[in-house]
């Protein structure tokens, strides 16, 4: 059940490459304070671009999930602009409650799903346009210049994280522009987390008093979400598949 | 009589150039903002690249600071309908359409991106300073490689 480790760059030091090493190194100053002690400063870049140091990712409580709550579904559906037709062969899926029931003991769960951000998505592998990709801070985003609603990724993924924008869409907002013909699902709020914002769902989370949703970078030891990694035991949904995926579960 | 068929010929030849001046070159509506530093022409003639350099920079490296963008295009060159809101691409008279019309080339971005400005778009548009010669220079640089 033990995944490598989240540290990208220690499992798969070619995934960062000579260009984003000096990106995300750029600014960094070093000052020797004493023979051996180094302080190292991190400033901030002339660009927010997508760190290759980073792994964005989320933490979800389930024990903390109240099964009549929806507020994270309804604070995506508000952010960027998708609806629900009532045709849930059709609808949007960018996240969706589940109840669970286990069969032997009864315990009822209820839990927000959406996509998993993996570490080795595999509707990135299948995609045949390279549409499907994964940034460099570990998002997985549809670009839909080159999408063509193949629809192989929503077969490949494993979490039906994924949906088919069946019918022409207007009054897009401009920071989730979507369109008829193309796939689409969580984009993690990229657009809010490109200027140091958190997604829509984990603030709506913690709006309604449950905060049973985290989210934050999991490369970063000093972060709340490592630690609360490091501290509770927590799954990724099908660890079987080994695909590493960056939203976690605890008491699930 | 020959005095009669140039006089004739003149007064055809006038009112038909007139037509084609007037009616058949679109009709460019005035943008809200201010003008683009780098001159018209540059625009006509390189907008979709900047918009499909951008694209990339925005949408595979994060980058969400880009000289120009699609959102900024569609708020400052928003055409008011009657009821005094932005008109749709779908409607007769936003800025592309009237151009694109002219020239026969269909757009796409309209498929997924909002063709109307987001709520407060004027705000955007109070964001940003003109950019300067240098800054557009560096950016074309950008654009070309």
């Amino acid at each position: 059940m033990k995944l490598p480790a989240l540290n990208n760059e220690a499992v798969r030091p070619a995934e960062m490459n000579r260009r984003d090493f000096f990106k995300s190194g750029a600014a960094v100053a070093s000052v020797t304070l004493a023979p051996g002690v180094t302080l190292m400063a991190f400033g901030g870049e002339a660009h927010a671009n997508a760190d290759a140091g980073k792994r964005w990712g989320m933490l979800i409580d389930v024990n903390k999930c109240a099964s009549d709550c929806n507020a994270c579904v309804t604070a995506c559906s508000n952010e960027n602009g998708w609806k629900m037709d009532g045709n849930p062969e059709t609808d949007a899926q960018w996240i969706r409650k589940v109840d669970l029931t286990h069969k032997q003991t009864g315990r009822e769960a209820s839990l927000p799903m959406m996509c998993q951000h993996c570490e080795e998505p595999p509707c990135v592998d299948v995609c045949p346009t390279g549409a499907s990709f994964k940034r460099a801070d570990g998002i997985v985003l549809v670009d839909k210049h080159t999408c063509i609603g193949c629809r192989y990724c929503m077969m490949a993924c494993p979490f039906k994280a994924r949906s088919f924008v069946h019918e022409e869409v207007e009054d897009q907002a401009a920071h989730a522009p979507r369109g008829k013909g193309t796939v689409e699902s969580c984009t993690l709020c990229v657009h809010r987390v490109d200027k140091g914002g958190i997604p829509a769902c984990v603030e709506s989370c913690s709006a309604t008093g449950h905060g049973a949703m985290m989210f934050g970078d999991l490369n970063d030891p000093a972060s709340d979400i490592a630690i609360a990694l490091k501290n509770y035991a927590s799954i990724g949904l099908r660890d079987d598949l080994r695909l590493n995926p960056g939203v976690r579960y605890t008491n699930l | 009589m020959k005095r009669l068929i140039a006089s004739l010929l003149i007064v055809f030849v006038s009112t038909v150039g007139g037509a084609f001046a007037g009616s058949l070159y679109p009709e460019i509506p005035k943008a809200v903002g201010a003008a683009h530093p780098e001159g018209n022409a540059l625009m006509r003639i390189n907008h979709m690249k900047m918009l499909r350099h951008d694209r990339d920079e925005t949408m595979r490296l994060g980058n969400r600071d880009t000289q120009y963008s699609l959102a900024e295009c569609v708020a400052c060159h928003a055409v008011m309908g009657p009821d005094a809101l932005p008109i749709s691409v779908k409607e007769e008279g936003h800025f592309c359409r009237n151009c694109h019309e002219y020239a026969a080339v269909k757009i796409d971005c309209f498929q997924c991106h909002n063709s109307k400005p987001d709520e407060g778009f004027t705000a955007l548009l109070a964001q940003r300073p003109a950019a300067s010669k240098d800054e557009i220079a560096a950016y074309l640089d950008g654009v070309t490689q």
